[in-house]
């Protein structure tokens, strides 16, 4: 039986989702492979289980949490899709702000204060903090970035299918941009987040004349306090450090430690070692 | 159905981008309640661009959505030019409107193949027709393709490009590439005649209701990516630093919604918009179609804008072929993109695939954002959207089966081509009589 796979999302601009049907290329011939039972901004069918589920986006309310919660549960293997749901991406900025102050700014305090003391509305504006999903529930698989991708996408979905583990670079965005050829962009008199973050881009914004941000997070064991320092010899304050790094990876920079849940053993289509709790 | 009671809900609409829920009362056979609720969590650009520096905001906000964040970027990226006294070379002006096409190539074809056709056609998505209309399939991946090849070229990728920013190009465009595009574009025309012979064929839903339409517009072209705010009420334009003057976001009792209005309740944005307010600056190709499709303004039936897109894509194909032409006339230069931050506020607007797209933003002293607003198409259509469900659910009432009611307000939904993401500080819209 081809394996169900499904796409669900949370707080995002659902561009991970869209750079999927963008493999125009590999889709027909991905599709001949797999079943693809939800993928809401493009199908109206729904299912009850899946084979690998794709979250795009990030966790901001307890109902969204229980979503999330009932998706894993119903699922063999779960891959966070993009930026949003691995790192929180450019929202988890807003962490740093009072969610009522956040209100306030985009509604207004009036309409703030009338919507959060209304009860047939208090599970929608319930905000309570931009989270990843790995804070709710174990995530199987990473696909970084924002957006994602796609050749990473077709890479894990192969994988999957053949019943093996896919492996992803564990590098910083310098190894590709100096295999792309690229002139170092502190050379150029920027600065640059590539030293810091996870590789598996190419380094494509450097090779298109801009510099990297981080989007696709900080690599786990970085040396942050050495690129913090590099980043001041190059005439950043410390607020315009911490403002730089807010762009793309503030919820990791406000975690005490870069935190990634990931499962213990990692899920193949053949199942999870975990006991209890899932009907198989 | 007279005499019955019920609710008919669906929720989470499938097939638009983001979160929305429709809801339709009915008591003793008559519509006491429609209501449209977008349920998707809120993520605050508006508050947390504060303390990003000039350059930073078109890049960060286009993450607003994913398939408009060139229309995003354009209209961030000339709002802030217009705080910080910037002004693009005519090169950069080019540039940017043949990325602009680009998008609006690529996110029509998206809409009208991926998410209205499948209705038309009666199956729940596009998979089923790719085994029984292959062809279909294969243009609208081939058509697809090409668009988003059209955006790599120009903004160095298809979503959340990085090659352009303030007053110009980071990279310039590679002029083989561009070539390449012309080259592909004028081969697609035939895929563009065959997008049209679909679009005839689709049935009309047949409901209709007078409209204000809203867009950009101006003397010289087609209006897409500059031009004045237009009224189609007024049929006269005003400055787009006015714009909260048309917008006139406002709350209403009992909803936790800012709502849009300018002359009337509610006003519509979009390809419909555009086609009914600028139908003389179309391209004459595209003109043609338009009366081969009976859009002859005004058009006032909102299922319309699906056929609009469709003029649209033959308009900026060939837009884009003209456009294309002067890019490769002569050699690209790179500009000094070097400016001093300042203080001060400014305005951008831009149309994109959903309509009118405004962004705003306050610099202080320091060159750090201190307030932004950005007032998207889907949230200027929301009131318009119900709207019309209002004024259609009980004509349909009585001319259609349950199921086929909520397939037409499913419909009308996509019509609209809603990006829900964008729209998020439009939560939970009601209607209650």
């Amino acid at each position: 039986m081809k394996p169900k796979i499904a796409f669900f999302d949370f707080a995002s601009c659902e561009g991970c989702q869209l750079a999927i049907l963008n493999c125009e290329d590999a889709l027909l011939d991905l599709l001949e492979r797999v079943e693809i039972v939800e993928f809401r901004e493009a199908l109206s069918e729904k299912a009850p289980r899946y084979d690998i589920a794709f979250i795009e986006g990030s966790i901001h309310r307890e109902e969204d949490a229980d979503r999330l919660r009932d998706i894993r549960e119903r699922s063999k293997v779960v891959v966070a899709l993009g930026a949003c749901a691995c790192i929180g991406n450019v929202q988890a900025r807003s962490n740093a702000t009072a969610p009522a102050v956040n209100l306030a700014r985009v509604y207004g305090e009036e309409a703030r204060d009338r919507v959060q003391t209304d009860p047939d509305h208090w599970g929608l504006w319930a905000h309570t903090r931009v989270r990843p999903i790995s804070d709710v529930v174990e995530v199987d698989y990473y696909l970084r970035g924002c957006p994602v991708v796609p050749t990473e996408f077709v890479k894990l979905v192969t994988a999957l299918i053949a019943g093996s583990t896919p492996r992803f670079p564990r590098a910083p965005v310098c190894t590709e941009c100096k295999r792309a050829g690229n002139l170092c962009v502190f050379a150029q008199g920027e600065t640059c987040m590539g030293q810091i973050t996870w590789a598996g881009c190419d380094a494509v914004c450097v090779t298109q004349g801009y510099r990297c941000d981080g989007c696709r997070g900080i690599l786990p064991g970085a040396n942050v306090e050495a690129h913090r320092d590099l980043l001041r010899d190059n005439g950043l304050d410390d607020a315009a450090i911490d403002s730089r790094y807010d762009l793309f990876c503030a919820s990791q920079r406000t975690a005490s430690r870069p935190k990634a849940k990931v499962a213990p053993k990692q899920s193949t289509l053949a199942g999870r070692p975990t006991p209890g709790g899932r009907a198989s | 159905m007279s005499g019955e009671s019920f609710t008919i809900a669906v929720n989470h609409v499938t097939r638009v981008e983001g979160h929305g829920s429709i809801r339709v009362n009915v008591h003793d056979g008559v519509v006491d309640d429609v209501k449209l609720c977008i349920v998707e969590a809120h993520r605050f650009f508006e508050s947390f661009t504060r303390g990003m520096k000039p350059e930073e905001i078109p890049w960060i906000v286009g993450r607003i959505c994913g398939i408009c964040c060139v229309g995003h970027q354009l209209a961030a990226t000339k709002a802030v030019e217009d705080s910080q006294g910037l002004v693009p070379s005519e090169q950069t002006v080019l540039l940017r409107r043949l990325l602009n096409l680009s998008q609006f190539l690529q996110s029509h074809v998206l809409h009208v193949y991926f998410l209205a056709v499948p209705d038309f056609l009666g199956v729940p998505s596009v998979l089923p027709l790719a085994r029984s209309h292959p062809e279909v399939v294969k243009r609208a991946l081939r058509l697809k393709k090409l668009a988003n090849d059209f955006t790599t070229v120009f903004g160095g990728r298809t979503l959340h490009p990085m090659s352009n920013t303030l007053l110009g190009w980071r990279r310039l465009p590679d002029r083989a590439a561009m070539a390449d595009i012309k080259r592909r574009l004028t081969e697609a025309l035939p895929d563009l005649e065959a997008t049209v012979a679909i679009a005839k064929s689709l049935p009309m839903p047949p409901y209709e209701r007078e409209t204000e339409y809203v867009s950009l517009w101006h003397p010289d072209r087609y209006a897409l990516y500059d031009g004045e705010v237009y009224s189609s009420d007024t049929k006269s334009t005003v400055p787009v630093s006015d714009y909260e003057q048309v917008t006139n976001e406002h709350t209403v009792a009992h909803s936790t919604t800012k709502w849009s209005r300018w002359h009337r309740d509610a006003y519509a944005v979009g390809a419909l918009a555009r086609l009914n307010n600028s139908f003389a600056q179309l391209h004459p190709a595209a003109q043609q179609v338009a009366s081969d499709l009976g859009l002859e303004p005004p058009v006032i039936n909102p299922y319309a804008n699906n056929l609009a897109q469709v003029v649209e894509i033959v308009h900026c194909a060939h837009e884009s072929l003209a456009l294309l032409d002067r890019a490769l006339d002569g050699e690209l230069v790179s500009e000094d993109l070097s400016f001093t931050p300042r203080a001060g506020r400014g305005f951008g607007a831009t149309e994109v695939p959903r309509g009118i797209l405004f962004h705003d933003y306050t610099f202080g002293e320091d060159g750090r954002c201190v307030a932004a607003n950005a007032v998207i198409p889907t949230s200027q259509n929301v009131a318009n959207i119900e709207a019309d469900m209002r004024a259609f659910a009980p004509k349909m009432l009585g001319d259609l089966t349950r199921e086929a009611l909520t397939l037409h307000m499913e419909m009308l939904l996509r019509a609209y081509d809603p990006c829900i993401s964008c729209s998020v500080h439009m939560l939970d819209v009601t209607f209650v009589e």
